[in-house]
């Protein structure tokens, strides 16, 4: 129950009240007012939708975005892209692709030159370059460093008068104290040596670490997996001694035979037979100098509970240090003070000169101070940004690709009226990875060697049409796969010769989809006409397995149903998550899937390991997902792996291939197209997709880039005006009742 | 009131208890540890040695809830769900499974979900109820009907529209403020009006109409005709009796979300590019990170019965008539 005022004094709340209401009506307006005052004010109005201060927009800094936070980035596990976006240009591993080379071509980064192996028999001596595999028992790169490289400042390095690691022992209270690295105020730096190459190889044996490819190199390098067993010996010791969890353990102290140094810039690698692949693993941060400062410093007890570790504060040579590390909002990389400056490079291919790429030849790396990337979850804000000027570069995604990309009557990609008007650019390029569709070659239905089987997977790989799936789902962005091999690779063959004929037609040299009714004639010589078994009369029902159930995989898996549907097969769609799609996979249990790879090196060993029996995910876990074990392709494939790229080579991977393409255990798929357009100001782009340490090349001209922002984001204020002004005159007639319906009361 | 107090908290304990089991429970029918492993160690050549080490080294070897193998308490002590879950009764979230340490990160993150959840909330309230108050006082009238029908129509927009459309208007269209993005200190303010004009807007609907509701509950009673009766205006028959005893109801509201403006909009923030605790939740569900997923359900629940208790509290402050025991 509410109370009630005295009588005499109605009025004078009443009339209160009005003044009140009235006030607070007028606050009102005049906090908008003030709300208003204090945004123009607080900017400038010509970045009023900046995302950046305008101090930023006119420096020499380039701004991209990421999608998704950065797992790691310890060199020793970091294993993804999204990862080597930063990682390839804070750290420098001994190699890298030239950036402007094509095909893809290993150039020396921090070592002198590129490695090339001496071969050795088992007695020692030393074997010409063409001896066969048989007789190598070891091969032995000599690796020399750069002198003068020095580590970005970082406080592992920081000493005191004495010559003494500043920050190397520090009390619980100090490290209690630290939420970030820059809270340890001392930095140092010192040159990087060739002992510090062989500390990250150590690294990567520690099986603490979890570094992915530690079982592929164990298999080569000379005593890394025993080198693994005395770390964990050496650890479990430290720890008995220490009571420490993770105590430090120094790994100069313990020796691996398989790598040595020689000198101060020189070393010494030493892998059993012979692995020519090694140098690709070169040209990755996994084989990036580690200083041992680096692991002592992080290793201190609570550092690890105060997020200070390696995973989150890289310590490089590279172009660029990070700043800042803030994953949920931006990740800053600045211009590393200590780089030794590398030059552009001074040649290309053919087309380099005219395109502009080679003006800055020869020129002092980077070009840039800093790179900021925001975090950006949503497409919508992301391409909005990049149409505003507020990102340098942007793919392409589903939603906007109407709006930037359009085919001319030939086919041909181009940009749209808009983009070409803001001077925009479009670069597309053939991606080195293949999604396919997979047959598990140990299904009863759909895998083994009979040749019932065999034409039943032809018929599936025709029916299934990948250039109409490339048309619809990928918006044209795809090249329909003629074998495991993407453009771009050695083995890959262009024309007539590099086409699947036994899915193709060649018309005027290019590949045409066999009919339909081509395929329907396999069905009917594997005993299915007509889509039904010819002993039992029973339809065919096939199995795909796949874990995209999302209102996109929807519509993929309903277009999937209709291929099969072409030859009176019926499709039974199983969709699961991708845990349960995982451990199918692993069991054997799938019969039809999708898949993809994309390539860690230019290799073609790197795309037929995927069909490699002793590769077979279900027998021995690796990544042969469709179990596929032909001797005949597994000896070629032994033959082919090690050897170097040539006319040999070719013939033989023609060999492999023609095997591939007549067992048919994929149905090829396709090599997406990388799509990236860039604004006027942002220069030096070729796509690289091999490389991880692009960033270098770029050049933006910020003056361009701010003169364009202001002229694409002047603020216009007029609707808002209009909005308030609509409001005070809606709000004039409800005024003018109230006060009549107040008076009334009055009388 | 502290003997109700201290009961309610101890209410509190079984129902964090179950809560816990519930969340392990549901999260190890979709994941096993062996996926865990193999999310964290990455997609590419990872061997069984690799997830083996992994499981290891963070105690996910052990059986989930029960260990049959072990002798005494430790049958229940040592399993996963023992030794993962206890600590969070005192509060120590431990570290993700990605080696986070997960107090740091909530109470680095809590700050930009405020920064957009309690001017939402305060400017939501003046707004909704200044609206539903008018509306009552224009009540039986076209303004009233139209104002009804105003809030159904926003009420039936979906919240990501608002956001779409928003961003395009002011933000593509207008350039007004920046579409997404965050800044530390008073450098954040641009980059929150949109997001907090959002809020409000997009809450009008289903706020006005509750508040018109209660409003008009009250102005059907006795009290209030007796006030007019008295001859009181009818601003300060709103004002000042009106909106004073719709106020328990609105507190039960207010007070309940109150604790859970910590947690965040995982939608708001991830359009907006907000580093707050709304996608914490839903990132580490996607990465798997189990650690990180029962720390953030706790956190909720706990905030949650809190909310509930300080609403008790509440009602005795706004209501003389309403004792705790």
């Amino acid at each position: 129950m509410g109370t009630v005022p005295e009588n005499d004094t109605l009025e004078k709340n009443s009339q209160h009240m009005m003044d009140r209401n009235g006030r607070v009506w007028l606050s009102g307006v005049g906090l908008m007012a003030i709300f208003f005052a204090v945004l123009l004010s607080g900017c400038d109005q010509t970045a009023l939708n900046s995302p950046y201060s305008r101090a930023e927009s006119e420096q020499n800094i380039v701004y991209s975005s990421f999608s998704e936070r950065p797992k790691h980035l310890d060199p020793v596990r970091s294993y993804s892209s999204n990862e080597y976006t930063f990682l390839g240009q804070i750290y420098e591993p001994l190699l890298q692709y030239h950036y402007l080379k094509r095909p893809y071509q290993l150039v020396p980064l921090v070592a002198e030159q590129v490695p090339v192996p001496r071969y050795l028999d088992a007695a020692g001596a030393v074997l010409p370059e063409d001896a066969d595999e048989k007789d190598i028992a070891t091969s032995e790169y000599e690796i020399r460093v750069r002198k003068g490289v020095r580590y970005q400042p970082h406080p592992a390095f920081a000493t005191g008068k004495g010559g003494d690691y500043t920050y190397h022992s520090l009390s619980s209270d100090r490290i209690a104290a630290a939420n970030k690295l820059s809270d340890f105020f001392e930095t140092g730096s010192r040159e990087m040596t060739a002992a510090d190459y062989i500390y990250q190889i150590k690294r990567l044996a520690n099986p603490r670490l979890h570094s992915p490819i530690a079982g592929l190199i164990g298999q080569y390098i000379i005593g890394f997996k025993e080198f693994g067993k005395e770390i964990v010996a050496a650890t479990e010791k430290q720890q008995q001694a220490t009571g420490s969890e993770r105590p430090y353990v120094d790994l100069r102290e313990i020796p691996l035979e398989g790598v040595q140094q020689t000198g101060r810039y020189s070393f010494r690698i030493r892998v059993r037979g012979k692995y020519p692949q090694l140098v690709y693993w070169m040209a990755m941060p996994f084989f990036s100098p580690m200083p041992w400062e680096a692991d002592r410093f992080y290793s201190q007890p609570g550092m690890d509970k105060r997020n200070i570790n390696l995973n989150w504060y890289p310590v490089g040579t590279g172009p660029f240090m990070l700043s800042e590390n803030n994953p949920n909002l931006r990740m800053v990389l600045e211009r590393n003070p200590n780089f030794y400056g590398e030059h552009y490079p001074d040649h290309g291919e053919k087309q380099d000169a005219s395109t502009g790429l080679l003006r800055d030849a020869g020129k002092t790396m980077p070009f840039i101070d800093k790179a900021i990337y925001s975090l950006e979850k949503e497409s919508i804000p992301y391409w909005n940004k990049f149409l505003q000027g507020y990102y340098d570069t942007s793919g392409v995604s589903s939603d906007s690709f109407d709006q930037a990309v359009q085919f001319s009557d030939l086919g041909e990609v181009g940009l749209t009226d808009a983009m070409r008007k803001k001077g925009i650019d479009l670069l597309t390029a053939v991606t080195t990875s293949i999604f396919y569709m997979g047959f598990n070659m140990a299904d009863p239905v759909i895998g083994g060697e009979s040749e019932r089987s065999r034409l039943l997977r032809r018929a599936i790989s025709i029916a299934v049409d990948m250039e109409e799936n490339i048309s619809i789902f990928s918006n044209g962005r795809g090249v329909a796969a003629q074998g495991p091999i993407p453009p771009g690779i050695f083995g890959y063959r262009t024309g007539a010769a590099g086409i699947n004929q036994y899915i193709y037609d060649v018309v005027d040299g290019k590949p045409k989809r066999k009919s339909i009714a081509v395929a329907k004639e396999l069905l009917d010589k594997a005993g299915y006409p007509n889509g039904r078994d010819a002993k039992t009369g029973q339809a065919l029902t096939l199995y795909f397995d796949t874990s995209s159930a999302g209102p996109d995989g929807k519509a993929r898996l309903n277009w999937m149903r209709k291929q099969f549907e072409k030859l009176g097969v019926q499709l039974v769609i199983r969709a699961t998550d991708y845990n349960r799609f995982q451990d199918k996979m692993r069991k054997g249990k799938a019969q039809i899937f999708m898949w993809g790879w994309n390539a860690d090196y230019p290799d073609p060993e790197n795309f037929l390991f995927l069909l490699y029996g002793p590769n077979s995910k279900l027998e021995h876990g690796g990544e042969n997902a469709s179990n596929y074990n032909n001797p005949k392709f597994n000896a070629l494939f032994d033959r082919m792996k090690n050897m170097s790229n040539g006319p040999e080579r070719q013939q033989i991977i023609d060999e492999m291939l023609e095997i591939l393409r007549q067992d048919a255990p994929w149905s090829w798929g396709f090599h997406p197209k990388a799509f990236s357009l860039f604004h006027s100001w942002y220069s030096n782009v070729k796509p690289n997709l091999m490389a991880n340490n692009t960033l270098k090349y770029k050049r933006v001209d910020p003056e361009l880039r701010s003169k364009l922002q202001r002229e694409w984001n002047q603020p216009i204020f007029w609707p808002v005006w209009g909005f308030i002004l609509l409001l005070i005159v809606t709000a004039i007639p409800a005024v003018m009742v109230y006060r009549r319906h107040e008076r009334s009361v009055a009388k | 009131m502290m003997a109700y107090i201290i009961r309610r908290i101890l209410y509190a304990i079984p129902i964090l208890i179950g809560v816990n089991i519930f969340t392990f429970v549901l999260f190890f029918v979709v994941n096993t540890p062996d996926d865990m492993a193999r999310m964290h160690l990455g997609m590419k050549r990872v061997t069984p040695e690799a997830v083996q080490n992994w499981k290891q080294e963070r105690g996910y070897n052990r059986p989930l809830l029960y260990n049959s193998k072990a002798e005494g308490t430790d049958k229940i002590t040592d399993t996963i769900f023992f030794q993962k879950s206890a600590k969070l009764f005192q509060f120590d979230f431990g570290s993700s499974d990605s080696g986070r340490d997960i107090g740091y990160d909530i109470s680095q993150r809590m700050w930009p979900s405020l920064a957009i959840a309690i001017p939402v909330l305060l400017v939501g309230l003046l707004v909704n109820i200044s609206y539903a108050l008018l509306i009552a006082f224009f009540r039986a009238t076209y303004i009233d009907i139209w104002s009804v029908v105003l809030c159904v129509v926003l009420m039936s927009i979906s919240g990501l529209f608002y956001i779409i459309g928003g961003q395009y208007l002011v933000s593509k269209l207008l350039h007004l403020v920046p579409i997404s993005g965050y800044a530390t200190g008073m450098g954040a303010a641009k980059f929150l009006i949109l997001p907090v004009i959002i809020g409000v807007v997009g809450g009008i609907g289903a706020g006005t109409r509750w508040y018109r509701t209660l409003f008009l509950e009250e102005i059907n009673k006795d009290y209030v005709r007796t006030a007019r009766a008295k001859g009181l205006s009818e601003s300060l028959v709103l004002f000042r009796h009106v909106l004073k005893n719709a106020m328990i109801p609105i507190l039960t509201g207010v007070v309940v979300v109150l604790p859970l403006l910590f947690m965040g909009s995982l939608i708001t923030e991830s359009f907006f590019g907000i580093p707050g605790l709304g996608s914490y939740t839903i990132d580490a569900i996607s990465r798997q990170d189990f650690a990180i997923v029962r720390s953030m359900v706790f956190l909720g629940s706990v905030l949650y019965i809190f909310g509930l208790l300080l609403t008790d509290i509440s009602y005795t402050m706004v209501d003389p008539r309403v004792r705790l025991s």
